[in-house]
């Protein structure tokens, strides 16, 4: 940072992001007697994704319903929550940098917890080849778009296909036909999915964008082997979530490889004192309420480490075997209330294995059926089990 | 000094109106000739035919200010490219076009291309480029600790650089509009009628006729049908394209230096270069088409790039991919470019710029008044340009965001739209309302860096368009 003006400040905890997660730890945090409880958002509104969700599927409310519901608990209890404030970059181990219309600032905390939520991987992070033209979208930007900016068809396009098969795709085509945007269809790489209001292409592949300036449409190689151009003027690309690790790495905090998440133990505590992750940018996205769940859940070590609670040692790697994508969390440094992993496909009645140095510490069928949009929470009574000293644990699912 | 995007052009059609001279293309090396003819005293027009300067090859190459140590010795292009190189290293300081100077290091794989290394640098002292040295494989690891296993040695040139591409013909361009040059664009010329030893070419253009006394060919790609225009059929520009990958900026740290393949039989192959923005570029491919619009890529070129970025740096595929594009070189069969003044016509083309006119554009610019000098164009005398400061693209170097007094005078620099790229409101405004606005949010992009960044455009997107459409409107 450069020039005089830098304005030092010191607050207890300082939550980066308010969305649901950063928003629910600040709101118990601060109804616990934290102190002062900041929490830094980078647009001009609070709320985080939920802002632009404008339908159902939120609990009993709207996403903006939600949203708003999400700030005024935390306002509520006492946390100061600042919106169009960038936290752009590390001056100190807990030393926030920040930038805001009114200025710039370095930030010092007494904890740290990261809620900075996570993205769409675009079409160029896909590799998708062919030419640049206009009318390419992500769910986030096409939401925005419509739900905070008001456009339209005339601005956003005729004719759109969709391309992904995670319940977002649904939201993408919702999203357009409330814009009046006609959907030909949703293209899908997994064979089987939930049934669409529109044309799904299941085991579809797009091969190339085409057009010059504007998009006029993707080539798709189908479940059959055939390839042919879909006609089109916009697409958009969904789900495929990569965490906004961007605060995390520059502060050297460690990620999981198969998450790209902050690697954290079940207290949401990085490999790094004071720093704390929760939410999407653990793992990319789960439901909101899974989010805001793990805000209220870190409260309880981020005031044992205001209260001088000793930051725990590594622990013990917990990783991915058989059909399991990721886990969260990525090491145990004792019990874990909770466990998340997800499948990488479809499996009926799946068995769950877990092992520590050849050693299986559980062993489940689960019921019914896994996919691989959708999170499996299995049971944690094993974790106490778990040998300190001993090497990684392996969680698996195969099939039966 | 103006500029149009639309309506009829200007009349010049009474005696003593025509434009004493028109340069027709507004890439890179046509908005440096217009800028170089804005010191005199003459009626310059330069005239594109898509809605924005630096639309063409211009807006997607590898951005390296190149030394030219490698160019033919004794070429035109040599000469071009080792005085444009350091013009342009000159006027960037000048006018704050971000260049940083990290030195290349063409790395030897192989026996053959360790072997090879001695006639490069006897290449390039050939060049005037004596600075060149040998590094061995252990000195090659301690400068590049990410390189992948197997380099045998490099020759370090230590004065290439890396520079933006859309900051420079930009600043051509502004500097010459505020110093009185006419800029039409959209404004495509479909035929050329050349005028009688006294009377000006007319030009026709599908905004109507442009006339002028002295013509300038400047059309890159399009040199060759330009030329046939006036009935010139000197060469044939065969388009070569480029795909390139653009890596996340948490790449940058595995690189230090240009890292340039030895060219060999098979070509010149691949480079990995950090950019001026903080990313770190894997290519170009070089295929041979004859689509002059194809600036397309292709599964087959971007799994090529990927294979061999992995030899190189094994740990930029673990990065994530920012942005994919391609862009086309004009190559014409000949090791030198095209440049040639027809007298009789009043007339010069300057084609086959093939993958250098970025660094030689401004020696271009001097070069081609100086033909048309030769040609019977009189100068008359020079005269001071309007001086032009650039906004910073570059993250080597003090952004907007992290300028307390700039932010304390104007808090619109503290309000950052762009989260990736760090772009503030206040630059967004500023392109919107500078002497040559963006016609398209592309060109936006390319004059902030707005929604260039990892999310491309996820969080950003819908407000840089909503800026975009309001400043439009
Ligand atoms: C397109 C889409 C549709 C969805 N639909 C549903 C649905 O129907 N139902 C449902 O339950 N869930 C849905 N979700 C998921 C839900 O939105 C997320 O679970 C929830 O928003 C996650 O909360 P979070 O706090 O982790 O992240 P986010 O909501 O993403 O919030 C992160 C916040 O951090 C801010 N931030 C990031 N970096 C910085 C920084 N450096 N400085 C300051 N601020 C920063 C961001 O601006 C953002 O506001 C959807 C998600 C998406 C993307
Ligand atoms: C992949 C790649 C990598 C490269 N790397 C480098 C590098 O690292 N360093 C370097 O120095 N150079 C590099 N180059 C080369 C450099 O980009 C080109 O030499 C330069 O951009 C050529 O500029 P130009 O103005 O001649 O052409 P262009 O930028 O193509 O401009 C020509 C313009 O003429 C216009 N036009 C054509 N016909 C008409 C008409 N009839 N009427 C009106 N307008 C017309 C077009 O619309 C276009 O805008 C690279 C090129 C490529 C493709």
């Amino acid at each position: 940072m450069t020039g005089g003006g830098v304005v030092e400040r010191a607050v207890d905890v300082l939550v980066v992001g308010a969305g649901p997660a950063g928003l629910a730890a600040a709101a118990r945090l601060a109804a616990a007697g934290a102190g002062r409880v900041e929490v830094l958002e980078r647009e001009r509104t609070a709320g985080g994704v939920p802002r632009h969700c404008a339908r159902g599927g939120f609990g009993a409310f709207t996403g903006p319903g939600y949203a708003r519901r999400a700030v005024r608990a935390a306002v509520r209890a006492g946390a100061v929550v600042r919106t169009g404030v960038g936290a752009t970059g590390w001056a100190g181990p807990l030393t926030l940098e920040v930038t805001a219309p009114t200025g710039l600032e370095r930030i010092t905390a007494r904890a740290v917890v990261l809620a900075t939520g996570a993205r769409e991987r675009s079409r160029s992070a896909r590799l998708v080849p062919g030419s640049r033209p206009a009318g390419v979208f992500s769910t986030g930007e096409l939401q925005q778009s419509v739900e905070l900016f008001g456009l339209r068809r005339e601005r956003i396009g005729r004719r759109a296909v969709v391309v992904g098969s995670e319940p977002v795709a649904r939201h993408a085509v919702r999203t357009l036909r409330r814009a009046g945007v006609t959907v030909a269809a949703v293209v899908s790489e997994r064979p089987r999915g939930a049934r669409l209001p529109v044309p799904v292409l299941r085991g579809a592949r797009v091969l190339e964008l085409v057009g010059r300036g504007r998009l006029s449409g993707v080539l798709v190689r189908g479940a059959d082997g055939r390839t042919g151009l879909l006609r089109c003027d916009t697409v958009v690309f969904t789900g495929d979530w990569i965490p906004d690790h961007e605060l995390a790495r520059t502060g050297g905090v460690p990620l999981d490889r198969a998450t790209r998440g902050p690697a954290v133990d079940p207290a949401f505590r990085t490999c790094v004192p004071g720093v704390f992750a929760v939410g999407n940018l653990l793992r990319g996205v789960e439901p909101a309420v899974v989010a805001a769940a793990e805000g209220r859940a870190v409260a309880d070590a981020v005031l044992a480490r205001l209260a001088g609670a000793p930051w725990p040692g590594p622990g013990v790697p917990v990783t991915a075997g058989g059909a399991v994508r990721w886990v969260s969390p990525h090491r145990l440094t004792g019990p874990a209330p909770t466990l998340l992993l997800r499948p990488s496909g479809r499996l009926l009645r799946p068995v769950l294995t877990v092992e520590q140095d050849g050693r299986v510490l559980h062993e489940a069928r689960l019921p019914g059926r896994v996919d691989a949009h959708r999170s499996v929470r299995p049971p944690t009574g094993w974790t106490a089990d778990v040998d300190p000293a001993g090497g990684p644990v392996v969680i698996r699912l195969d099939k039966p | 000094m103006s500029v149009t995007r639309r309506g009829a052009l200007p009349d010049t059609s009474a005696p003593g109106t025509a434009y004493d001279v028109t340069v027709v293309g507004a890439g890179v090396v046509g908005c440096a000739i217009a800028r170089e003819l804005a010191r005199r005293s003459l009626r310059v027009a330069l005239v594109e035919a898509s809605g924005d300067i630096g639309e063409g090859s211009s807006k997607a190459n590898t951005a390296i200010l190149h030394t030219g140590f490698d160019a033919v010795p004794g070429s035109l292009e040599a000469r071009l490219v080792r005085e444009g190189g350091r013009m342009l290293a000159a006027y960037a300081r000048e006018t704050g076009i971000p260049v940083e100077p990290v030195g290349a290091l063409l790395v030897a794989w192989d026996e053959e291309q360790l072997a090879a290394l001695p006639r490069l640098a006897a290449k390039a002292a050939r060049n005037g480029h004596h600075g060149t040295r040998f590094v061995d494989a252990a000195g090659l690891r301690a400068l590049e600790p990410h390189l992948g296993p197997g380099a045998l040695g490099a020759l370090a040139v230590p004065d290439e650089s890396v520079v933006c591409p859309w900051t420079t013909p930009l600043a051509y361009a502004t500097q010459a509009v505020q110093s009185g040059v006419d800029l039409h664009l959209d404004c495509p010329v479909e035929k050329v009628r050349p005028g009688g030893p006294a009377a000006p070419h007319r030009l026709i253009t599908r905004r109507g006729v442009l006339r002028t006394r002295f013509l300038v060919n400047a059309c890159g790609l399009y040199a060759d049908a330009f030329d046939a225009l006036v009935g010139r059929y000197d060469f044939t520009v065969t388009p070569r394209r480029g795909q390139l990958l653009v890596f996340d900026k948490f790449a940058r740290g595995l690189v230090r230096h240009i890292l340039l393949p030895v060219p060999g039989a098979l070509g010149k192959g691949v480079l990995i270069a950090p950019t001026v923005y903080g990313n770190v570029m894997l290519g170009p491919t070089a295929e041979d088409l004859d689509d002059k619009t194809a600036t397309g890529s292709t599964a087959e070129g971007l799994d090529a790039l990927r294979a061999q970025g992995r030899r190189i740096l094994p740990a930029l595929l673990d990065e994530e991919v920012t942005a994919v594009y391609a862009g086309l070189r004009a190559a014409t069969g000949a090791e030198d470019y095209r440049i040639a003044a027809h007298p009789e016509l009043r007339y010069v083309t300057v084609g086959g710029i093939r993958s250098t006119g970025l660094t030689a554009s401004l020696a271009l610019g001097r070069h081609t008044v100086e033909l048309l000098a030769d040609t019977g164009l009189e100068l008359g005398p020079e005269r001071p340009l309007a001086p032009v400061s650039m906004p910073n693209l570059g993250e080597a170097f003090p952004r907007p965001y992290r300028d307390a007094a700039r932010i304390a005078r104007d808090p619109a620099y503290g309000e950052i739209v762009c989260h990736c790229e760090r772009v503030t409101r206040g630059e967004i405004r500023d392109a919107l309302a500078s002497t040559v606005p963006p016609a398209t949010l592309d060109g936006l992009r390319r004059r902030t860096r707005a929604r260039a960044g990892r999310c491309q455009g996820f969080s950003c997107g819908a407000t840089v368009r909503a800026l975009f459409e309001e400043r439009a409107r």
